[in-house]
């Protein structure tokens, strides 16, 4: 997920013919005094934190201003502040504009239909969740045509424009496609797309990216606001890492399996915080890299889940146990593996002193009691029970 | 007596010179799998594991005949492989490549329609039939011949729960990793119409998570029209909303996709729904023991 802030997203739109009123992004008073003084961007303005979070206006970080000094103000009260947890960097000056009407455009993924959603809505600037359905056209579009004629027509129909803005909005329909594919987009939103006079313009853009998709977009800079700043540098190593709130670290191999080592833990009481997924790695140098990650987040207790299909149960331990000697966390650690090569995998955890299960819900117990104080360090390694039939695959 | 690929399964490999390509080829052909080629442009006339490798898929269908393509190559080149198989007549793609963009994975789809081909992943772990065949990456040695039949949104969670069922003695039919992506080429509703006419599937144990509502969307196939027993297990339960766990489709997205609204559904349609992995093998007992087949 890449989420774009509006004035980038504008940049988007404007790029593929989508009429956007003209914008200058400052970074603080002086910057935005200068701008205003030119007459680059002219008052009476408009002045838009740039946040990714929505119901900004609400809040104040969106003002209209009629005099140089107002707008000054409004930028100097903006900068620096936070708004939904982000730090407010940078702000948008950008002209005002008399809005006759205001629409809905954008697209999607529809997962259900597992096809691009095209939404449209004669009543935009409002929050698309609180439209009713009846004031909500959503036409399915075919991946493999993309948005087409008769498409078209449907929500020019729905609009009822006077001809000139009919006519821009057939143009800004095919721009929203091609932007939804070329730039690989999650979502392209206008909300509002504004009738002002007789024409049509995108007083806001929401623009979110495929990450997946960014080796097509090599010359694009990114940014993931919606990380906190560890997320962030685990996923420029490659490492899915996920915070959420609670202190216990969980690291695991597979993401669901780490999601139900989460479930379970905080079935059994306890308060899950770190979503760390090894993946199919056998890696031991991986596997340090992992563990680090961990140890920055400073969780209270570690619980370590793995089970050894793909990977083996013995060279996970073993990245462990070196990773412990590099990292030298100062919490507690529980280790529950099972799998290929687990009386293995288990052994090289005993000898570093690392008390080990086989069984997930004892594991777990273990690793609440440690949370809560409970349960000295150490911990009881059970019997490990015995490994699936088979051995090695 | 199984759905999807059984001993018949002629199976190719995209990708085979790179690591994972050559390592699960050891894998499926220790599993008992027919492994008749392999593809990596450019090294045609070479070998991987006894397997003959050939420069394009076309080459590799006229000499060794697949009926079924797994595929690792890198996802920027997974789209184009993709294609290749189709046109060279490939009707089941498994698609074990990571990160393919969903833009990519939209166009396979409908392509692969138009020429019914079906995709299962992509982010998958693959599938297989034990005593018959596996393509994929799934462990040989969790599985056991039986009667259950396993769909799952997971890789390593699936593993463990089978790991699980062959322990307690419940073998299983076959076994089918849908996939961690928004978009998936199979989706549990496909597999569990399969399941349905496959008399050798006595009962299905069906593991979700959270993201999209491709479960509440086989909650009402299940409630409608399965007639067999199903087992559930949903990944999640505590997962927060708008935070991406691990998985591409695994996000609770504007309050849609949470476990509680997919639990319920299931539950509504008669599933029984384990609360923790490890209670999967009781409930398929009780199910099995209600139907008179335990």
């Amino acid at each position: 997920m890449v989420l774009l802030r509006e004035y980038r997203g504008k940049e988007i739109l404007r790029k593929f013919g989508v009429p956007v009123p003209p914008g200058k992004v400052v970074r603080d008073a002086k910057e935005a005094e200068a701008v205003l003084r030119s007459g680059e961007i002219p008052v009476p303005c408009v002045v838009k934190a740039q946040v990714l979070a929505g119901g900004r206006g609400k809040a104040g970080f969106v003002k209209l201003t009629n005099t140089v000094e107002e707008a000054v103000a409004a930028v100097h009260g903006m900068v620096g502040k936070e708004f939904k947890g982000e730090k407010v960097r940078e702000v948008l000056l950008t002209t005002k504009a008399d809005i006759g009407r205001e629409l809905y455009l954008s697209i999607t993924l529809d997962r259900s239909s597992r096809k691009p959603l095209l939404m449209a809505s004669p009543e935009g600037g409002v929050e698309i969740e609180s439209l009713p359905a009846e004031k909500l056209l959503r036409l399915p579009l075919h991946p493999l045509t993309g948005l087409v004629s008769y498409e078209k027509r449907a929500v020019t129909r729905a609009f009822a424009l006077p001809p000139a803005a009919a006519k821009d909005l057939d143009r800004i329909l095919d721009s929203l496609w091609a932007i939804f594919e070329k730039e690989d987009a999650e979502l392209v939103e206008i909300n509002p797309l504004a009738l002002v006079g007789d024409r049509l313009l995108a007083l806001d853009a929401k623009v979110i990216l495929e990450d997946d998709a960014m080796f097509r977009h090599a010359d694009f800079q990114k940014e993931h606001g919606e990380l906190s700043p560890l997320e962030q540098k685990a996923h420029d190593k490659g490492i899915a890492f996920v915070e959420i709130g609670g202190d216990i670290g969980v690291l695991a191999n597979g993401a669901g399996l780490t999601m139900a080592t989460l479930d379970v833990l905080y079935q059994e009481g306890g308060r899950p915080g770190i979503f760390l997924d090894l993946g199919g790695t056998d890696d031991p140098k991986k596997v340090v890299e992992a563990f680090l990650m961990m140890t920055e987040a400073n969780p209270k207790v570690v619980f370590i889940n793995i089970f050894g299909g793909v990977t083996r149960c013995d060279t996970v331990a073993s990245g462990l146990v070196e990773a412990l000697k590099q990292a030298k966390p100062g919490f507690p650690l529980v280790a529950r593996i099972r799998g290929n090569n687990e009386k293995e995998g288990i052994q090289i955890l005993r000898a570093a002193g690392i008390g080990s299960y086989s069984d997930l819900a004892e594991a777990a117990r273990h690793v609440v009691a440690l949370e809560q104080g409970r349960a000295s360090k150490g911990g009881a390694a059970s019997p490990p029970a015995p490994a699936i039939a088979g051995g090695a695959s | 007596m199984s759905i999807l690929v059984d001993a018949s399964t002629r199976v190719l490999v995209q990708g085979i010179t790179g690591h994972q390509g050559t390592n699960h080829t050891r894998g499926m052909k220790a599993f008992g799998s027919k492994v008749v080629g392999g593809v990596t442009p450019g090294k045609g006339g070479t070998e991987v594991e006894g397997v003959p490798v050939f420069d394009s898929v076309r080459e590799a269908v006229d000499a060794t005949h697949p009926t079924a393509t797994c595929i690792f190559v890198p996802a920027p080149y997974t789209r184009d492989a993709f294609y290749e198989a189709v046109d060279a007549g490939i009707k089941l793609a498994v698609i074990i490549t990571e990160h393919v963009p969903f833009h990519d994975m939209l166009k396979m789809l409908y392509y692969g329609r138009l020429h019914g081909a079906r995709i299962i992943g992509p982010n998958c772990p693959g599938l297989a039939t034990p005593g018959g065949a596996k393509v994929g990456i799934i462990p040989n040695v969790v599985f056991r011949e039986g009667r259950v039949g396993v769909v799952s949104r997971s890789g390593t969670l699936t593993y463990e729960m089978v790991a699980g069922l062959t322990e307690a003695g419940f073998g299983q039919s076959t076994c089918v990793g849908l996939g961690g992506d928004p978009v998936n080429g199979t989706t549990f509703v496909d597999t569990l119409e399969l399941f349905h006419d496959d008399p050798r599937t006595d009962m299905v144990v069906m593991v979700g998570e959270i993201g999209g509502v491709a479960e509440e969307e086989a909650a009402e196939y299940i409630g409608k029209s399965f007639g067999k027993p199903v087992v559930g297990y949903i990944a999640g339960r505590s997962a927060p909303p708008g935070k991406r766990m691990g998985h591409a489709g695994a996000i609770i997205d504007r309050g849609r996709g949470t476990a509680e609204s997919k639990v319920n559904a299931l539950q509504k349609a008669g599933v029984k729904v384990a609360k923790f992995p490890y209670e999967v093998p009781g409930l398929v007992r009780d199910s099995l023991k209600e139907i008179g087949k335990a």
